[in-house]
């Protein structure tokens, strides 16, 4: 009941903004993505070009790719892949009301997403009210996803399979930023529609948290009437990184329907850690996420199934070249590798005592050029290794991928 | 500068063009895998492996496709991983017949408990004081090499009355067919029964039956040859196509058989003796040949799977008081031991051996023989060291 109070207040207050043109988004604007900001800034983070004195701005990214991967000799072949195309649009409705969309293609035409939809309104630097299809604010992945902002490929495992990223739902919340001389303190909260139970009853046939994503209603009605609590605080120093703990957390499964109770309700909750970092001398960049998923599984249920999950990535980049190359002025050549880490299922099993395996491991050494800030060419090699249910001798997948990724 | 960049990354697109299958990981040795089709199969054949592949091991049941709504396992590949023999994970329980007279618990969920269930669902628990018997989920490779088999071949090899005087009388398990099964040609009736060769207890004519009745008690779906709900004991719309149940019969009969490794090896072959010396291979016959079959790769074959299709009473320590069709509750069909060496690479790195699993080792599985296998076992027990272990070897070679 406290909850539905408090998106009342907040809707109620979102009619008593005056608003006026927010003159930054009338200019054309090319940001520097590699800078670092808080990832929970990552949204207007972006270039954008803005047309005469329309009020609105564009921009959005592209990204494909070659890739020949084998899984213990078996190749699929050379495989082509235009992984993404996303369009942002955003518009300055008044001062201090910006409004901000974007809109996925993934695979061609396979999956059309909105990934974030939302009005903005900010009543003070500390508290910022946002509405619409916002990206639930857990792990730094979620929140800072765009292609060009990346050395690899493909997305970390551990936020895209695990975590649910890119995971947007329709919600409101507050946000708000203080920034003490070096120090920036950072929150975010927000109130959504959640998962639903597909998330322990999917072809994955594994506790799968963005098996919810294929519920086609998700934005028009709450799967069971029960929000979804994300929230997150983050913490930044100038020269030194981010650090930001975040949590998720809600009814998953339909406990009552018609009035009648079905069953009872099960909670799923997701904590996440996140770090990034550049070491002074070598301008190292490190960025790393870990999360932990807890589901209420019903005991009778399949232990396919986990209750309790892990996982990982650490991302490092070395640059070792700056200059032109090609013309390219500001060209930066980096080294990278990412290692992640997914352990599906951490119970044991009831028959034997041992534990249960499904894991996946995978190391990504990289090359990547950038002639812009904007644009990144990738060279990745991929070695993954992946385990089953019972631990039996994993199933090996190895493979060069190479492709690019632009703002435009 | 620009030369070199060029030079660079044109060097490097191409290295990894041209080299890039040589930094994929190998296939595994052939002779270590369980799964893959046997050798000789037509285009229009391997189509039909692969569907029935996907079927079998990538489909997943859940609650909006079928599943349950009790249950064992989501999936065929569960209980099967790789092919391979199953994990106590996914091991069946079967309970409420103790003769021929047919289950007296089907009222209370017989023969098989359904140990899973949905949410909001509750599953199965087994009656008191029934008897039931453990199975662990066997292989599945060279399955189709069994099933085409002469029955006059198994005929052959029972000897229920012990006419030679050896101790061992194999019979073959009698049983009722299921109205939708098509007899093989020269298929051997007696009584109005038919010699079962799949499952534990030889409870199964062929691959079609032990098909759709494991989708059906083991998964909880239902098809048009097996249409009653496990849980309302109604008869309900099929979840599944006869095409499906089709493929992934035609996929079951076209697995490969497990290859041997290290045949030639003076251990391995002295082992071989050792194992035929002390009687094993009187019920693990070696050898057999398969009669014509649709399928060309399988029909006329030579084949080594170390079984005889046939019931043996195997001793008071491996009855569990439960049985199907004529068999009695002490009697087991041998079960073949070709791929019992990868079985730990199914199992989870260790073995779950015997019809529940319940030997951790070949050798504990061998001492839990009895009946009439005591024999075989009192020579192995007299075994030196040495001999034992060139045994065991020949075993984990096959």
């Amino acid at each position: 009941m406290k909850k539905m109070y408090m998106i009342s207040i907040m809707v109620l207050l979102s009619f008593t903004t005056i608003a006026q043109i927010d003159a930054t988004l009338l200019k054309r604007v090319t940001q520097d993505t590699v800078a670092m900001k808080l990832n929970m800034d990552a949204v207007y983070n972006r270039p954008f070009l803005t047309m005469a004195k329309i009020p609105v701005a564009l921009g959005g990214y592209v990204e494909a790719n070659w890739q020949h991967l084998g899984t213990d000799g078996i190749s699929e072949g050379h495989q082509f892949q235009m992984r993404r195309l996303t369009l942002f649009v955003a518009s300055s409705i008044y001062k201090r009301i910006k409004f901000l969309s974007e809109i996925e293609f993934e695979d061609g035409t396979k999956e059309i997403n909105i990934e974030f939809a939302s009005v903005d309104i900010e009543f003070h630097p500390l508290f910022n009210l946002r509405g619409g299809i916002v990206m639930n604010p857990i792990g730094s992945f979620n929140q800072n996803h765009d292609g060009p902002k990346w050395e690899f490929i493909d997305r970390p495992i551990s936020a895209t399979q695990m975590l649910p990223a890119t995971w947007s739902n329709v919600g409101f919340g507050v946000f708000g930023k203080l920034y003490r001389k070096e120090w920036v303190y950072a929150y975010e909260m927000y109130l959504t529609n959640g998962f639903d139970d597909q998330i322990v009853s999917n072809e994955e046939n594994k506790t799968f948290l963005p098996a919810s994503k294929k519920n086609p209603d998700r934005f028009e009605e709450s799967f069971n009437g029960v929000p979804l609590v994300t929230a997150k605080v983050a913490l930044g120093k100038r020269q030194v990184g981010e650090v930001g703990v975040s949590y998720m957390g809600g009814v998953y499964n339909k406990f009552q329907d018609d009035g009648l109770v079905i069953d009872k309700k099960r909670r799923v909750h997701v904590f996440a850690l996140d770090f990034s970092t550049t070491l002074p001398f070598l301008s190292t960049w490190l960025n790393a996420e870990a999360a932990w998923v807890k589901v209420d599984v019903p005991n009778t249920y399949s232990q396919h199934y986990g209750r309790n999950q892990m996982g990982a990535f650490v991302d490092l980049v070395q640059p070792v070249f700056k200059g032109t190359v090609f013309g390219f002025e500001r060209s930066v050549l980096n080294v990278a590798l990412r290692t992640e880490y997914v352990d599906w299922n951490k119970s044991r099993f009831e028959e034997t005592g041992t534990h249960i395996r499904e894991d996946v491991l995978a190391v990504v050494p990289g090359l990547s050029w950038r002639p812009t800030a904007q644009t990144v060419i990738r060279l990745n090699y991929r070695y993954q290794w992946q385990t089953d249910l019972f631990g039996n001798p994993a199933s090996k997948t190895a493979g060069f991928q190479i492709g690019f990724s632009s703002y435009f | 500068m620009k030369r070199h960049a060029f030079l660079f990354s044109f060097g490097m697109v191409f290295i990894v063009f041209q080299a890039c299958e040589h930094f994929e990981p190998v296939a595994p040795a052939e002779n270590a895998l369980l799964d893959g089709p046997v050798e000789g199969l037509s285009p229009a054949e391997n189509i039909r492996f692969l569907k029935g592949d996907v079927a079998f091991n990538d489909d997943v049941f859940t609650a909006s496709n079928g599943l349950g709504p009790l249950f064992v396992a989501t999936t065929c590949g569960t209980c099967h991983p790789g092919d391979g023999k199953g994990h106590p994970f996914t091991t069946l329980t079967r309970f409420g017949q103790y003769d021929g007279t047919g289950n007296q618990y089907a009222h209370l969920g017989g023969p098989q408990l359904q140990h899973r269930a949905l949410p909001g669902f509750a599953p199965e628990v087994l009656p008191d004081n029934v008897g039931f018997s453990k199975l662990t989920p066997p292989a599945n490779t060279g399955l189709g090499f069994l099933d085409a088999v002469r029955d006059a071949d198994i005929m052959a090899w029972a000897d229920p009355n012990d006419n030679d005087g050896d101790g061992i009388s194999g019979v073959p398990n009698w049983i009722v067919m299921k109205e939708y099964i098509t007899a093989r040609d020269g298929t051997i009736e007696h009584e109005g029964k038919y010699i079962g060769r799949f499952g534990k207890k030889a409870a199964a004519y062929d691959l079609h039956q032990q098909t759709a009745q494991a989708y059906n008690e083991d998964i909880g779906i239902t098809s048009t040859y097996e249409p009653m709900d496990t849980h309302s004991g109604l008869l309900i719309d099929p979840e599944i196509t006869d095409q499906t149940i089709h493929d992934v019969v035609f996929y079951l009969k076209t697995l490969k058989a497990p290859i041997p490794r290290a045949a030639h090896r003076d251990e391995i072959i002295s082992g071989k003796a050792v194992f035929e010396q002390i009687g094993c291979a009187k019920c693990h016959r070696s050898e057999m040949k398969t009669g014509d079959s649709p399928i060309a790769a399988i029909a006329n074959k030579t084949f080594h799977p170390y079984t005889d299709l046939l019931l043996h009473d195997m001793g008071a320590d491996l009855d569990d008081g439960y049985t199907e069709g004529s068999a009695t509750t002490s009697e087991w069909r041998t079960p073949a031991l070709w791929g019992l060496g990868l079985s730990k690479f199914s199992q989870g790195g260790d073995y779950f051996l015997l019809h529940d699993g319940r030997a951790k080792s070949i050798d504990e599985a061998i001492l839990w023989h009895g009946g009439e296998a005591a024999n075989a076992r009192a020579q192995y027990k007299s075994l030196t060291s040495t001999e034992k272990n060139k045994l065991i070897q020949f075993l984990e070679s096959l």
